[in-house]
């Protein structure tokens, strides 16, 4: 469509966006990737050297590294269950007719716009707190000894809250996905004789299949950063037993000042969510065509 | 759908319907209702719903003491100033992709988006230290900076597919009208672009005020938005459930509406434009 | 005012050619429909005339400038899109208005202008509504009034009666040509209905992958068809076609007799053959015969001929109507 006279002009309009996203994405990783070789402790400024992959070998073999690997792969796992099952389970019924739908609607969407912080301390000390919160108050009620939630099961606590954040958005994606369900399909199963749960399964499913891989997938790369609800919750504790990848290297370089150990980790949690990327990006890439 | 749905089903779908809404939406409910409550009435057990001594005394004292205000003009310049400079930068790059494609387009675009899903954790320390030395540390200006950089991809793939929706020849029609080039932008394409344009911001601005890593990090007191701000709750000091409520209250209510209204934007804007 | 010449032009986009090389005069008032089937490069002709495509080699002359290089705004045409693309946030009288705003136009002038095309197009009551709230047939009207206000040197049509449905595009094409009787500006219209062709054109160019087949009136074109491509396309139902042993008679490789011009009778005639389909049509009866020797054949009969699926008939071609062509498809 563009003539001769537009061409010159388009790429003198993309620079700018480019060469800063260009630069944004090589200078800090190039000076991770430096940093991660390098013994270097901000405590002890002007005594770096250069290690080797003395770094990584201790990142990778600290038995914390195993467990934030573990909890990070639970984390991202669990949120992904719970919002997907939860996610197709409120799309239908959002998509049913029913008085106020749309005013429930607004309420189930609700909680994404929260910002994390605010979140995770409401649920920290409104909800979850053990002498204060609700739940410890309907514990009472029902003569059981309240639950100190983030003390006695952190991750899953955490795991609770980040889902509450994502619910939305997967409940969201799949209902925009499940309205773009031809009717007509839907009335041609009848024709055929299925029932609810035949038509659930045989032609729902199938049209959600896409839009549930693109939740999955999404959810994976920003839930691999999940920072703020374990900062403001547990501190990534008790130990580690709710710290990630993310929060690890966070404590190492601004609480241990250890820039050489936590750019190694850095580099990793790199590695990890690329290998997502590779998946997300063909897929968008094949919806690029449409 | 055709077909009446019977009164019976639609009561128990409505009751359903309700009873979830109302389950996840009660975090929220309960802490503008506790906003209202004195500190003392906030711990109370039993907890009181609806019938306590309302009082707005919580949001005058979180106005007044802790620079609330300077926090909540921080978030405001993070965000609002993230927004347009990244709007300002994505919208001629997102223009010359949609109308003046090349072969390599697409791969620049996946590209873009590719540099969004680098987990921030990998450039927190060459970041942090160079804030560190460049004097950017607790600045808003080093925070716009920043979250101009990790929302431009969105913004101009947002943009990008905006502007693909605009119907070639309506353009043609304008060249044909005599148009030159500024003009065609100014009279033809910005009117139908903005939209389009208008929703990229809302998302962004939505997106750029509950950014919770690099505002917890890069900043201290000057800079801090109400996302650092609120964290600095974080640390118990008693007594202090109303006040929490009023101040988060504050800080989500914008957003909250804000974000009602784009609903079909964020579908499109954060699956990349996978679904629509 | 209003003369085009496309001098040896040929449109590639990289390996793909579009168009080899063509070329083509276009005379001062007159009504020129290109015409042929999808993928014949007749709107990359008419976008190449507009401007909107750039030629890979070759010249456009527009009224003795040359114009290959200018851009479209400056080579004073105007073009009715097959979408209309009107435009959807301006009102009609800002969407008919906007070419004279663009041409730097006084405000008076453009009310002036403005309210005459609207009156010439009845649109009158119109003009303060968006496009969105108007029909396709009013629509179509309003992407002619915007090119009209111009005073073109020519109009360019890009399949604009296609959108609409058939009762309306028969209504739009008499205004059409009205507009043409009465502005007397050079019309260039693209289409792939030859119907609208034979009706609205002076001159038909016929196109087929980028070549021109023929140029002529509509009833050269009907009645004397340079090859077996024109003969086919011009003309509905199509031309009957008949190779082998019965063309060989009349010492050709094929013949073409039209439908329109075959006798029948249920008694006797040169081909004999059983109906396959009888379509009733009221004033005319089409019948598809398959005859023996000679194949399926078309024939239009007039609609009180009783004949019906099974019958057996004869069908005689009219002696001066039978179009006889070479080995190569061209017209003997």
């Amino acid at each position: 469509m563009a003539t001769l006279h537009t061409r010159s002009a388009a790429r003198l309009m993309s620079a700018p966006a480019i060469i800063l996203l260009l630069a944004w994405m090589i200078v800090p990783l190039t000076m991770t990737l430096y940093f991660s070789v390098l013994r270097y402790n901000l405590l002890m400024p002007g005594l770096e050297e250069y290690v080797g992959f003395l770094n990584y070998r201790y990142f990778l073999t600290d038995p914390a590294f195993l467990t934030a690997l573990a909890n990070t792969l639970l984390l991202v796992g669990g949120v992904i269950v719970i919002t997907i099952l939860g996610g197709i389970a409120l799309a239908l019924l959002l998509d049913q007719p029913f008085f106020g739908q749309g005013i429930v609607r607004l309420l189930v969407i609700a909680p994404f716009f929260v910002m994390p912080t605010v979140s995770a301390l409401v649920w920290k000390n409104m909800l979850m707190h053990p002498v204060n919160g609700l739940f410890a108050w309907i514990a009472k009620s029902l003569g059981l000894q309240p639950y100190d939630f983030l003390a006695q099961a952190p991750l899953a606590s955490i795991i609770a809250i980040v889902s509450w954040q994502w619910l939305p958005f997967a409940t969201l994606i799949l209902l925009t996905a499940l309205q773009s369900l031809d009717e007509e399909q839907k009335e041609a199963a009848e024709m055929d004789g299925a029932g609810f749960v035949s038509k659930f399964i045989w032609i729902v499913l199938p049209h959600l299949a896409r839009a549930i891989t693109v939740v999955i997938l999404i959810e994976t790369i920003f839930l691999l950063s999940v920072f703020a609800e374990i900062l403001v919750t547990t501190n990534g504790g008790p130990g580690y037993a709710s710290t990630n990848i993310t929060y690890l290297v966070y404590a190492q370089a601004l609480l241990q000042f250890d820039v050489g150990g936590a750019s190694a980790g850095g580099i990793i949690a790199v590695v990890l969510a690329n290998i997502v990327a590779f998946f997300l990006i063909r897929l968008i890439g094949k919806n690029l065509e449409g | 759908m055709a077909r009446a749905v019977s009164t019976r089903r639609k009561t128990i779908l409505t009751l359903v319907g309700w009873t979830v809404g109302f389950l996840i939406f009660f975090p929220i409910l309960w802490t503008v209702l506790t906003s209202f409550k004195t500190e003392g009435e906030a711990i109370a057990s039993p907890p009181s719903f609806l019938f306590f001594d309302w009082t707005s005394e919580n949001y005058a004292e979180v106005q007044t003491r802790s620079d609330y205000g300077r926090h909540v003009m921080n978030s405001v310049v993070i965000a609002f100033g993230s927004t347009f400079l990244g709007l300002l930068i994505a919208i001629p790059a997102a223009w010359s992709m949609a109308f003046a494609p090349t072969k390599r387009t697409k791969d620049v675009l996946m590209w873009m988006l590719s540099t969004k899903m680098l987990p921030p954790v990998g450039v927190l320390v060459p970041i942090y230290l160079m804030f560190r030395d460049l004097g950017l540390l607790d600045t808003r200006s080093g925070l716009v900076v920043v979250m101009t950089l990790i929302n431009l991809p969105i913004i101009v793939w947002m943009l990008y597919t905006y502007f693909k929706e605009i119907p070639g020849d309506i353009l043609e029609a304008a060249r044909m009208d005599g148009a030159s080039l500024a003009k065609e932008i100014v009279h033809v394409l910005t009117p139908m672009a903005i939209p389009g344009i208008a929703s990229t911001l809302l998302l962004n601005i939505i997106m750029a005020w509950n950014e919770a890593f690099w505002t917890l990090n890069l900043t201290a007191a000057k800079a801090a938005p109400l996302t650092a701000f609120i964290a600095s709750y974080s640390s118990p000091e008693g007594l202090f459930y109303a006040k929490l409520s009023a101040a988060s209250t504050m800080a989500i209510a914008p957003i909250l509406i804000i974000g009602w209204f784009s609903q079909k934007q964020l579908v499109r804007g954060l699956t990349f434009g996978a679904v629509k | 005012m209003g003369s085009i010449t496309l001098k040896d032009v040929n449109k590639s986009f990289g390996d793909v050619t579009i168009i080899p090389k063509l070329s083509l005069q276009i005379d001062e008032g007159e009504f020129v429909v290109f015409v042929g089937p999808s993928g014949c490069g007749k709107s990359t002709l008419l976008r190449l005339i507009a401007g909107l495509e750039d030629v890979t080699s070759g010249e456009i002359t527009i009224d003795g400038r040359d114009a290959t290089d200018l851009p479209p705004a400056k080579r004073r045409l105007s073009m009715v899109f097959q979408s209309y693309a009107l435009y959807p946030h301006m009102s009609v009288r800002g969407n008919i208005a906007f070419p004279l705003k663009m041409a730097g136009e006084d405000k008076a002038v453009i009310e002036k202008k403005v309210a005459e095309a609207a009156r010439v197009l009845n649109l009158t009551s119109y003009l303060d509504r968006k496009p969105r709230q108007l029909s396709g047939g009013q629509r179509q009207r309003v992407a002619i009034g915007r090119a009209i206000v111009r005073q073109p040197t020519a109009f360019l049509f890009d399949e604009p009666l296609s959108n609409l449905d058939a009762a309306l595009r028969v209504n739009m094409r008499l205004e059409i040509s009205e507009l043409h009787q009465q502005l007397k500006t050079t019309m260039i219209y693209v289409t792939h209905d030859q119907v609208e062709a034979m009706t609205m054109a002076d001159k038909i160019v016929v196109l087929n992958a980028g070549h021109i087949e023929q140029v002529g009136s509509p009833l050269e074109l009907y009645r004397n068809p340079k090859n077996r491509f024109v003969a086919g396309f011009i003309g509905s139902p199509k031309m009957n076609f008949v190779e082998g042993a019965e063309a060989k008679k009349h010492g050709a490789a094929a013949i073409g007799v039209r439908p329109e011009h075959m006798n029948l009778s249920t008694a006797s005639g040169a081909w004999s053959g059983t109906v396959t389909v009888a379509e009733h049509l009221g004033s005319d009866t089409f019948l598809h015969v398959q005859a023996e020797g000679i194949g399926l054949v078309t024939a239009r009969a007039s609609g009180e001929f009783g004949v019906h699926h099974g019958d057996r008939v004869f069908l005689t071609p009219e002696p001066g109507k039978i179009h006889r062509f070479d080995a190569d498809g061209r017209a003997l």
